[in-house]
């Protein structure tokens, strides 16, 4: 068996229009990579069925060590949250590579 | 008379969506289309720019973002006012009135073309222009009062380096640069097919506002209202604008479709960032939903009326 070590995933679902925000922040807040996809889901803000430019949402992924996630979080939900469609995830995984996170 | 075949393209849009059929454009078509159209309005538009001597198209220039910077600030206290909105909803829905709709303006240049009806061929200089005006007074209005700052430096870059004025103000420099002979090789591609492109989009413009409808239902009637009558008040606005600035009755007319058209591209980008604290689906569902259909059925030919009576000579 591989050894695996314990990291967080914090995974963020919003609008698109804030990628360039919530690149910035992760960044800041420590993170040392990001994954984003183009995702289609609904909610108490609407359907987001991608129809309009101006209308994606994105899901984005962040591996990293817990004081990072919890800072990331946190950050989240008191800055972008209350104003934007979002959804914060936080997840125990696994990885082989622990230099990477 | 025959019916617009542009208007009936948007119509088959509109239908497709509402029976809730599967059609839908690719997004990367879509995204061609859009940019084909903004860069040939901006190349049409430079190649005349290009006979004229700039100096004495500097006050018409003025008046016109003069306007721009008016009428968000006529829209304003109507959304307070009438529309019982609060400060960040009636200021973003400001914004995106008093900004400008490349597509409106495009469906009015083809209108006016198809009825050989004279007019200044330098007017996508004037859409460039009005583009961010509004959006700017629309920010302005939203943060008076408001306690949070805003990034000027990010939103300027999102305002002013947005897709549709980094290609309008693009395909104008280009064509005011090489001029119409330059230009000759390339015009099949961009002038012979812009009716056809123009088609295509206001049928993917058809699905998108027929998408909105849904939320006008919650949104209720004062948007409604507001949608169908702002623009006629702005268009009226535009067009004594015009008048006064010395353009002739089918610029005018242009211009009058420009204040009356509402922003669904730039102004929502711009507002979502600056103003997140405004409900975006408010002002999509009033431009987008409401002003953008009305403009192309209702509006295009009641400006020219307007222009008409105002100006005397028949369009």
């Amino acid at each position: 068996m591989l050894p695996v070590h314990p990291r967080k995933v914090v995974v963020i679902i919003t609008e698109s229009a804030l990628e360039p925000q919530l690149v910035k922040d992760v960044r800041r807040l420590g993170a040392q990579g990001y994954t984003i996809a183009d995702v289609r889901g609904g909610g108490k803000h609407g359907d987001r069925d991608n129809d309009w430019e101006r209308d994606r949402n994105i899901r984005m992924e962040v591996v990293c060590d817990e004081p990072t996630a919890d800072a990331i979080a946190r950050h989240m939900r008191e800055t972008h949250a209350p104003h934007w469609a979002m959804t914060i995830l936080l997840g125990d995984i696994g990885v082989l590579r622990p230099e990477k996170f | 008379m025959s019916v617009d075949p542009i208007v009936l393209f948007f119509l088959l849009g509109v239908g497709a969506r509402l029976l809730r059929s599967d059609l839908r454009l690719p997004e990367a078509m879509y995204e061609g289309l859009s940019i084909f159209l903004l860069i040939t309005i901006g190349l049409k538009g430079g190649v005349e720019l290009a006979a004229h001597p700039l100096g004495p198209l500097l006050p018409q220039a003025g008046g016109v973002i003069a306007m721009g910077l008016a009428l968000p600030l006529i829209a304003y206290p109507v959304l307070r006012g009438i529309g019982r909105l609060g400060r960040p909803d009636a200021a973003s829905i400001a914004a995106h009135y008093g900004s400008v709709s490349m597509v409106t303006f495009a469906v009015a240049l083809a209108w006016l073309a198809d009825r050989k009806v004279p007019h200044e061929q330098y007017m996508p200089l004037f859409v460039v222009l009005l583009e961010v005006p509004g959006i700017i007074v629309g920010i302005l209005i939203a943060k008076l009062g408001a306690g949070r700052g805003v990034h000027w430096g990010d939103l300027a870059r999102e305002v002013f380096l947005g897709r549709s004025v980094v290609l309008l103000a693009g395909g104008l420099v280009i064509g005011w640069a090489s001029g119409p002979h330059a230009l000759e090789p390339q015009a099949k591609l961009f002038f012979d097919l812009f009716k056809g492109v123009l088609a295509l989009f206001m049928l993917e413009m058809g699905l998108v506002a027929a998408g909105r409808i849904r939320e006008l239902r919650r949104t209720g009637v004062f948007l409604l209202g507001f949608g169908t009558l702002m623009p006629i008040v702005f268009a009226t606005l535009g067009i004594l604008v015009g008048r006064t600035v010395g353009l002739s009755a089918g610029g005018s007319m242009l211009l009058g479709t420009l204040a009356g058209s509402a922003s669904y591209i730039a102004a929502p980008a711009a507002m979502r960032i600056a103003v997140p604290e405004a409900n975006p689906s408010l002002s999509l569902a009033a431009a987008l939903g409401v002003t953008f259909p009305f403009n192309v059925i209702v509006g295009i030919p009641l400006y020219a009326t307007i222009a008409t009576r105002l100006f005397g000579p028949p369009i």
